[in-house]
């Protein structure tokens, strides 16, 4: 019967193609709107990492006590203080782990370029890789003995390296980097997470895949200050260097890899025991105050998701509710110029399901050509959310496969369900007064 | 085939009800053609919609085929409408959208028959009614008696039991009149029961015997049959 009452349906709406063609476009702009600011907010909002995400933690320990948190809200400062961050590797209380700083260096390129390329990049250690499921194209990372001997190493990003090499195997090149020489021991896959959940202090979360990798202990004997945020507290005075490195400036994350609830609760301990030690060393005048947070909820606390497209996927909702709502009337003025015929069906046989099926498919066919025309204006408006977001959110909106496939999904979805009404009320229809009425 | 016992119908408001059939007792027997008559408004058109079981009745028992009908649920009820019943309507009732084929296939469909069967009893019915040449036109192409026809090829598709007409020759001149009732004859001879309102006595005559309906009770019983479909079905049963 389906096919039977998709014709139905097509004839239907070649009857009245005025009514139609408002349906459609009612539900056309209305998934089109809705589409288009969920595509922004599905690539700022979405798990980067959904493998893993609940076993990447970043620790936060408070080093400033609770007069200077960062908002009055006793919280922690969001990264690290050297002295804190080099403990917290040295104690390697966890599977894996990793510090991380944003830097910046200038490349020469050589050959018969010569100007020089400003290249970003991270210090990281050698389990930065394996935690993240950072993919190889060429070679790999380093391990933990390159990390101890402050080993000159680099790992590219493809996009870099295309850059530099032409997108050949560059492992085992040297490039110069800030100027001191790295030699390449791996290529990585196009990888750039977004969010950025792993550098976030300083951050937004949505910047330009990072173009190399160098290791963290390495950047310290090289003297490379972050690229990022350096937030201190009280009267610093700071002469070079050294002096920085033992300040209270917070400028590096750490992560670490647990894997069971018991590895969790150990490590919470572990950061407990240790702000108790600063506390009875004299170092924090203040009870521990640690937080230990997984990928999702670090992103959570840093508001990592825009408020601009949250707010614009709830009125492009709201939106597409107005259509929808406008779509029950027009609906229900169709279904309900047609009690005559229903009364016919009803009285040749039709019970009340075949006539709820007739016209929620009829009203799945309206929204299936909603759908078809949402998807145009939706690969329209995608070129478009510039004009509504910040140049980095917005070039994250694509169209893809799965947007396709959910901007019809939605669009049928909704107006059958916007259909139930009109449908509830032409399957409710006495038969015999329209009978007797025609 | 369609017996009514002590069968009542109200409508009610919040002030007034209004006894639309009260008391109506009526028993049609299979391959009967029975005529039922009465002034506008004495009901005769509500014991036809509670007869083809597109109106609940309020009280009284109602057995259609031996089956007592009240409390079926909404599929059943259409189920033997679907393959029991045949409309006949004074205003037609066809579909406008749909061709003359597709407006005989529609209780066909319902009844989930196979394309090659719907093809072949949709042929049969229209050559029956003299409009196989004709399957591709719309209503809005056709007369009113053609229309009729067209109705009545709509019920005959579905070899309804019982055919029910409501004042099947009203919106006709004469002579389309005469062609719908020559084929209501025709069905009926062929076995079927046929319950036809009408308010036209001369029609009624075509019948075997007729019911009056006044002020919701059918109050008249058959006269002596006029004429008789088979041999073995002389005999005419009183209702009421």
């Amino acid at each position: 019967m389906f096919g039977y009452y998709f014709d139905l349906a097509l004839r239907s709406l070649k009857r009245n193609p005025a009514l139609t063609a408002l349906m459609v476009v009612a539900i056309g702009f209305g998934v089109a709107a809705s589409m288009i600011t969920y595509s922004v907010f599905r690539a700022v909002s979405g798990n980067p990492i959904p493998d893993k995400s609940a076993q990447l933690f970043t620790p936060q320990i408070d080093s400033w006590g609770p007069q200077q948190s960062f908002n009055g809200d006793n919280e922690p400062p969001q990264a690290l203080d050297y002295t804190d961050a080099m403990a917290l590797m040295r104690a390697h209380a966890a599977k894996r782990q990793t510090l991380i700083y944003p830097v910046q260096l200038s490349l020469l390129p050589g050959g018969d370029r010569s100007l020089p390329i400003k290249a970003n990049g991270y210090a990281v250690y050698g389990d930065f890789f394996p935690m993240f499921e950072v993919p190889f194209r060429y070679g790999s990372g380093w391990n933990a003995t390159q990390d101890e001997g402050r080993a000159a190493l680099v790992v590219l990003s493809e996009e870099f390296n295309r850059k530099l090499f032409g997108g050949a195997n560059s492992v085992g090149h040297e490039i110069t980097l800030g100027g001191h020489p790295y030699r390449i021991v791996g290529v990585t896959r196009r990888w750039n997470p977004v969010p950025r959940f792993y550098s976030l202090f300083g951050g937004s979360g949505f910047e330009e895949p990072a173009d190399f990798y160098l290791p963290f202990t390495r950047a310290l004997d090289l003297q490379i200050p972050t690229n990022g945020n350096n937030s201190c507290r009280g009267n610093i005075s700071m002469n070079g260097w050294d002096s920085w490195l033992r300040s209270n400036c917070v400028w590096v994350t750490p992560w670490v890899e647990l894997d069971s609830a018991a590895d969790v609760a150990r490590y919470r301990n572990f950061l407990e025991g240790y702000s108790a030690d600063q506390q009875h060393a004299g170092r924090f005048n203040w009870a521990p105050n640690v937080r230990l947070r997984d990928v999702m909820r670090w992103m959570a606390y840093m508001h990592v998701v825009p408020p601009e497209s949250r707010i614009s996927l709830m009125v492009s909702l709201g939106f597409f509710l107005i259509c929808l709502v406008n779509t029950v009337g027009l609906l229900l003025a169709k279904f309900m110029r047609r009690a005559g015929e229903i009364g016919i069906r009803r009285a040749l046989g039709a019970s009340r399901r075949e006539i709820y099926m007739q016209f929620l498919i009829e009203a799945g066919t309206v929204g299936l050509a909603g759908g078809l025309l949402g998807l145009l204006l939706t690969a329209a408006g995608v070129s478009g959310v510039g004009l509504l977001f910040r140049p980095e959110i917005a070039r994250l909106a694509h169209v893809d496969l799965s947007l396709v496939a959910l901007t019809l999904a939605v669009a049928i979805a909704a107006t059958v369900i916007a259909a139930f009404y009109p449908t509830w009320r032409a399957a409710h229809v006495h038969p015999a007064w329209h009978l007797r009425s025609n | 085939m369609l017996k009514m016992t002590h069968l009542s119908k109200v409508y009610r408001t919040e002030v007034v009800e209004t006894y639309a059939l009260r008391d109506f007792n009526i028993d049609v027997k299979e391959g009967e053609f029975v005529a039922v008559m009465g002034p506008s408004g004495s009901g005769k058109t509500t014991f036809l919609t509670i007869a083809g079981l597109l109106e609940s009745f309020t009280g009284g028992e109602y057995l259609l085929d031996g089956v007592d009908v009240s409390n079926l649920g909404d599929n059943a009820r259409s189920k033997i409408r679907n393959e029991k019943i045949g409309f006949v309507f004074q205003s037609f009732n066809l579909i406008p959208d749909l061709n003359v084929h597709d407006n005989v296939e529609v209780p066909l469909r319902y009844r989930g028959m196979k394309s090659a069967e719907r093809q072949k009893r949709i042929q049969d019915a229209l050559e029956r009614v003299g409009l196989a040449s004709r399957m591709k036109h719309y209503p809005a192409e056709l007369s009113g008696g053609q229309q009729q026809r067209v109705a009545i090829a709509r019920a005959l598709a579905g070899s309804p039991r019982l055919l029910l007409a409501d004042e099947p020759t009203g919106n006709l001149d004469t002579q389309m009149a005469r062609g719908v009732m020559e084929l209501l004859e025709e069905i009926h001879r062929g076995g079927a029961t046929i319950v036809m309102v009408t308010h036209d006595p001369e029609l009624a005559t075509r019948a075997q015997r007729s019911v009056h309906v006044i002020d919701g009770q059918a109050v008249d019983i058959a006269e002596e049959p006029r004429f008789h479909a088979r041999g073995d079905r002389a005999e005419a049963h009183a209702g009421a």
